[in-house]
């Protein structure tokens, strides 16, 4: 009696450790499922239209040799804009939670920043709107680089704070005792000394804005034509695919599903690229 | 003589125009932390006021009125509201119990290994897909599928829905609960899990009765912050849901999420009580979002600070 007792209780460990590895390793199948598919429907893409639907235009419906150029070209520029907006601001934001630890702006600060964390970036669109393109008077890229900026915010000011914070007293101590003002000390002290954790944010944070969507659609809001300016509307990578995949025409399934390959590759290889970093650079956050 | 007094001086405006440096560079910093804070108040405030004019002309009705028709100027919101809580809600308990059990295995059966490894940066990764592609995919291949089982059960087959966004956003929603939780796992004291092995507890056991009560509050925040993910989640659910503003029958009805009702209607809403209504969508999400996430945040710091 008490050994089959014994004997279920065993089995049911037995069975639960193994629902727990079959359950965990199921989750591996989605992922898997994407890349596949994005990467046959991409080189399938690649195959009919070769490389050149990089660098070609879009083409009326109905038309083969189109491409997405434009769209490639503005996710490029939209982007560089937002990281040239939101690196500067991002690490003087790090460099001020690490530093006042205890002052009640800060604190207020650090919140604020969790809150814009979790912000919906549908919600980061609608404030963008009336921030950017309403004074501006239009839609335009810069107002969606300006969206972006602030959807990068949290993760390189979290990175650079957790980063430095990491670092320990003495070397502040050191530079200090050394008659350096605290500028300096800052900028060429402990700002170096926690580059790689910085960087990496900086990559996560890139990665993170080359696929949003949601506020580019009354920001950028998308340019069938090759354009550079940044004052007018631009097409980029995620607004083509959302245009393109939602419409019933299937020369232009093809160019999203190439345009999704290219997005993806992007994304996952910074993202894989920050964590082959991270582990040589030994960064934690 | 001369030259030592101008050294002297040089070093004496060199430290002043130091000290002067290091003051900008204390107020540039100060500047930036006040401006974080003044982005988010202005975030709200900008909610608030834009949504002004559909809280004046609808009122409280707004959220329990069940018809959302632009045209002849009428604006509820509760089916938006239903749509919202039921894909996020099917699509939690869709996801729970892989994402559980992923905290486990990493946190509690296999810590360590590169078979672990592989699996922890491949549910890193699956927060890092692009929404839009997660969206394009299930349209691709989520719905025809979900279309089929459709038929199997003799309801509409119309593929695009409700449960098909809850699909896909159960998918998205998998790493913030597992990875959380694996943290929380793996913070469990030693002592407390080889007391109840000395007992005489199985290992199941000693997840159930040790880890599981003692990680409560952590697991339970990484749900939230699941659900404040799964909440605000547009593009993909744009793409899935159907969008049609009629109350959602059933789960498999085709609706609409406070999200994608505001990506697909917000620019051409022309009418300013049409946007002021939309607007106020975009309020109620982001006060919804912000307090799941400061709760869950709440519970994790207290967790890591015990």
């Amino acid at each position: 009696m008490v050994h089959s007792n014994i004997k279920f209780r065993l089995g049911k460990s037995i069975f639960f450790q193994v629902l727990t590895v079959l359950l965990a390793s199921a989750c591996v199948v989605p992922l898997v499922a994407i890349l596949l598919y994005i990467l046959g429907a991409g080189f399938n893409t690649i195959r009919t239209s070769g490389f050149s639907f990089l660098v070609n235009l879009p083409k009326p419906v109905g038309e083969t040799g189109g491409g997405i150029a434009n769209a490639l070209m503005g996710s490029i520029i939209i982007i560089l804009v937002a990281s040239i907006i939101a690196i500067p601001i991002g690490i003087l934001g790090g460099i001020f939670l690490s530093e006042n630890k205890k002052s009640k702006v800060a604190y207020w600060a650090g919140l604020c920043i969790d809150i814009l964390q979790g912000v919906p970036s549908i919600v980061i669109g609608i404030v963008a709107y009336f921030w950017f393109v309403k004074p501006m008077g239009g839609f335009s890229a810069l107002s969606g680089s300006l969206a972006l900026a602030i959807m990068m915010l949290p993760i390189v000011v979290r990175s650079t704070e957790e980063t430095l914070k990491l670092l320990p007293d003495s070397l502040r101590e050191a530079a200090f005792s050394l008659g350096m003002p605290f500028h300096r000390v800052i900028l060429k002290v402990i700002v170096p000394c926690g580059f790689s954790g910085i960087i990496s944010g900086v990559m996560l944070s890139v990665a993170r804005i080359a696929g949003e969507t949601a506020p580019l659609l009354f920001t950028a809001f998308g340019n069938p034509y090759l354009s550079t300016d940044v004052l007018r509307p631009m097409q980029s990578l995620p607004l083509l695919i959302f245009n393109y995949a939602t419409s019933p025409y299937n020369e232009w399934h093809d160019l999203a599903w190439g345009a999704s390959l290219i997005l993806l590759t992007f994304v996952l290889l910074l993202n894989i690229l920050t964590k082959i970093l991270t582990n040589k650079w030994k960064v934690q956050f | 003589m001369t030259t030592e007094t101008a050294n002297e001086s040089n070093r004496i405006r060199r430290s002043h125009r130091h000290i002067f440096a290091e003051n900008v560079f204390r107020q540039a910093l100060f500047l930036v932390g006040l401006a974080l804070i003044v982005l988010i108040l202005g975030v709200m405030i900008t909610l608030a006021w834009q949504s002004i004019p559909s809280i004046k002309e609808i009122g409280l009705k707004y959220l329990w009125g069940k018809t959302w028709d632009p045209v002849s100027d009428v604006y509820g919101a509760f089916p938006f509201l239903l749509g919202t809580i039921l894909t996020s809600f099917t699509a939690l308990i869709l996801s729970i119990p892989f994402s559980f059990a992923v905290a486990v295995f990493l946190g509690e059966y296999y810590p360590a290994g590169w078979v672990s490894n592989l699996l922890k940066n491949t549910i890193e990764l699956i927060a890092a897909v692009p929404s839009v592609i997660y969206g394009f995919w299930g349209l691709a291949v989520l719905v025809p599928m979900v279309r089929g089982l459709e038929t199997a059960l003799g309801v509409n087959p119309v593929g695009m829905g409700i449960f098909t966004s809850a699909l896909i956003l159960a998918i998205m929603i998998i790493p913030y609960a597992a990875t959380l939780g694996r943290t929380m796992i793996q913070m469990v004291p030693s002592p407390l899990k080889e007391a109840a092995y000395s007992l005489g507890a199985t290992r199941w056991e000693v997840i159930k009765t040790v880890i599981f009560p003692y990680t409560k509050s952590g697991l339970f925040a990484g749900v939230l912050l699941s659900l404040g993910r799964a909440l605000g989640e547009t593009m993909a659910v744009t793409m899935v849901i159907g969008n049609t503003s009629i109350l959602p029958k059933n789960i498999f009805s085709p609706g609409n999420t406070m999200a994608s009702v505001i990506a697909n209607e917000f620019a051409e809403a022309d009418h300013p009580v049409y946007r002021a209504a939309l607007i106020e969508l975009g309020l109620v999400l982001f006060l919804v979002t912000v307090v799941i996430n400061m709760f869950g945040k709440h519970l994790i710091s207290r967790f890591t600070h015990e």
